[in-house]
């Protein structure tokens, strides 16, 4: 396989707990790849660990067959960008000055920016539908707006790897729809997007291959709806798990229901 | 900077008014204006042209109009005074808007890691106990000794943290403080009494052209890069995982720029002893006018902190001539009711 992200038995440990159990995937580039499972399957270690800012203690990361774990972080930055979960600052930053953030991996410290930085910032705050926001103070804002300023932060980085951390977690279903569609666009202009998804029907209607993590081993990856079977939820997730067809795009969805847990 | 939209919001005013660079300029003009004019105040009277007159003879230009008495005045006592406060000054207010952003904690102070403390310890120990060093040594090596401790015990896990170092820096403080505070109770005899109040509580009574030399070394050795630095602290705003994926070494520029800070403070406590409120609040004060991004606050921060302690000291040292007042007791009886100000009209910026 050519290019893409490649994970080969990554394996990390926090305080010497194992998080992450020797997880290998292959990620074709150009797509909208999600990251399921329950919570504490390892999913939000094993993405700081391809952005290697978790470093892993075993296996290898590959991204377009240059290992992002030894290569420069600069060059990292370049590459790779992150949209963390819930992240805050205390400082009474302009929604332009944090989309501005995303341009220093590419203007280093010291050099002004310049008038395309201003261009990038403008543009990734239309992309994300904020650029009515620019002047305003982020702390001010929603948490769905504070969402998508994010995104778009890591959008003014022009990475050609995208993680995400739950990017649909404070949107509204509209806001979160039209994020997936982003995410789609982006793929489709040629950026890898790997994102840790809880809705399962967002999942499905979003991706085109999916990784299910379960206690800090990949237990499926493939193509979305080959691999989501109602079989594999219920085993994740200990619930009773029924697909159907969405009766207007064709697409599979899931319907949950408690089922009888022997404890 | 400078993308013009006719967006008028409020924040996009407050950048309007507030350019930083042309905010540079005029407070720089103002510091240069402050010296020469604070050079003038005290129990001789002295012009504004006098001083000039004098700092022109002794940079080698012309010779000096002025009487050998008024000339040692002007160049002796007060010239030096004055720009040992603004170096001070600048370097404090610096070293606290650092310290808030590494720790991402409003309260942060140039302090903070215990400097202040061990530099006290120091100079008490030289000023009770007669420890034969140089008040200054002295003082140096105890705000070295203080931040040494606090970064071993921060960084005892291998990695230093924020809440870590804030924590370790309380620790050290108190241990230092209390054997501080011991030495002071068991030793401490009628004469010395007002002479350590004075330095614990910071005072440029001592500066003489040995403190310029040692300030403005600091600025420049350490000052200069931690004010260029400005873009690696924005790349922390929103905390070390999002530092890292811009590029930053999050661990590399903790301990680099905590350390150069601690050297700038532990210069300036050397010479001035422990100046409150300035680095606390004059931070807070300029991101409430120019906004939280570095790179447009730490210049500013440095001039406003040269400025506010020139015009401190001259209080101190005239309000109650021939009495002085250590400067610490100034600044925070004016700054306070400033910055009280500035916190009740401007709320979009904190």
């Amino acid at each position: 396989m050519n290019g893409g992200l490649r994970a080969d038995r990554v394996e990390v440990r926090i305080d010497g707990t194992l998080i992450v159990d020797g997880v290998s995937v292959a990620m074709p580039p150009g797509s909208v790849s999600a990251l399921i499972g329950p919570n504490g399957a390892g999913k939000t270690t094993l993405l700081h660990a391809i952005a290697a800012v978790q470093k892993p203690d075993a296996g290898v990361i590959l991204f377009d067959d240059q290992n992002l774990g030894s290569m420069g972080r600069r060059d990292r930055a370049r590459m790779l960008s992150l949209v963390e979960q819930d992240a805050s600052t205390e400082l009474a930053l302009t929604v332009r000055d944090v989309v501005a953030l995303g341009r220093i991996p590419h203007h280093g410290l010291w050099r002004d920016e310049a008038t395309e930085d201003e261009l990038i910032v403008r543009e990734s705050l239309e992309t994300v539908g904020m650029a009515g926001f620019a002047d305003r103070v982020f702390t001010s804002l929603s948490g769905g707006e504070r969402q998508r300023v994010m995104l778009a932060k890591a959008i003014a980085q022009q990475p050609r790897l995208l993680l995400l951390d739950e990017p649909t977690n404070h949107l509204d279903i509209s806001a979160g729809l039209s994020t997936l569609g982003l995410l789609g666009r982006l793929a489709a202009s040629g950026v890898s997007v790997l994102a840790v998804l809880h809705d399962l029907n967002l999942a499905l209607a979003a991706s085109d291959h999916i990784l299910v993590m379960q206690n800090g081993r990949a237990v499926a990856f493939g193509p979305t709806e080959q691999t989501l079977s109602a079989e594999l939820i219920s085993d994740v997730y200990g619930v009773r798990a029924d697909l159907l067809r969405h009766p207007a795009t064709g697409r599979p969805m899931v319907a949950f229901s408690q089922q009888p847990l022997v404890e | 900077m400078g993308s013009g939209e006719a967006i008028s919001t409020r924040g996009r005013l407050r950048r309007a008014v507030l350019n930083p660079q042309i905010a540079a300029g005029v407070l720089g003009a103002v510091l240069v204006a402050s010296v020469v004019f604070a050079v003038t105040f005290g129990p001789a009277d002295i012009t504004p042209g006098e001083v000039w007159a004098s700092v022109l003879h002794h940079l080698g230009f012309g010779t000096s109009p002025l009487t050998e008495l008024r000339d040692g005045i002007v160049w002796e006592l007060r010239m030096p005074r004055v720009l040992t406060a603004a170096a001070v000054g600048a370097g404090l207010a610096v070293s606290g808007a650092v310290m808030q952003a590494l720790t991402r904690n409003p309260l942060a102070d140039p302090y903070l890691l215990g400097l202040s403390s061990g530099a006290s310890l120091g100079a008490v120990l030289v000023l009770l106990l007669g420890l034969a060093l140089a008040l200054p040594v002295a003082a140096f090596l105890g705000a070295l000794l203080a931040l040494g401790l606090t970064l071993a015990l921060a960084g005892s896990l291998g990695r230093i943290t924020p809440s870590r170092t804030v924590l370790a820096g309380v620790a050290v403080s108190a241990l230092a403080s209390a054997v501080t505070s011991l030495v002071i109770f068991w030793w401490v005899t009628g004469d010395s009494y007002r002479e350590i109040l004075s330095w614990l509580l910071g005072s440029l009574a001592g500066a003489r052209w040995p403190a310029v030399a040692i300030t403005f070394v600091a600025l420049l050795v350490a000052g200069v890069p931690i004010v260029l630095s400005g873009r690696t602290l924005d790349a922390f705003a929103f905390g070390d995982t999002s530092a890292a994926t811009l590029g930053i070494n999050v661990q590399g520029a903790r301990w680099g720029l905590l350390a150069v800070t601690a050297l700038l403070t532990g210069a300036m406590v050397s010479v001035s002893g422990a100046i409150g409120f300035v680095g606390l609040i004059l931070p807070h004060a300029v991101r409430l006018l120019v906004g939280p991004r570095h790179r447009a606050l730490l210049p500013l921060v440095a001039l406003l902190g040269a400025i506010f302690l020139v015009w401190a000291d001259t209080l101190a040292r005239t309000a109650f001539d021939p009495r002085e007042l250590p400067v610490g007791i100034v600044t925070a009886i004016v700054g306070a009711p400033v910055f009280a100000w500035l916190l009740a009209t401007r709320r979009d910026n904190a």
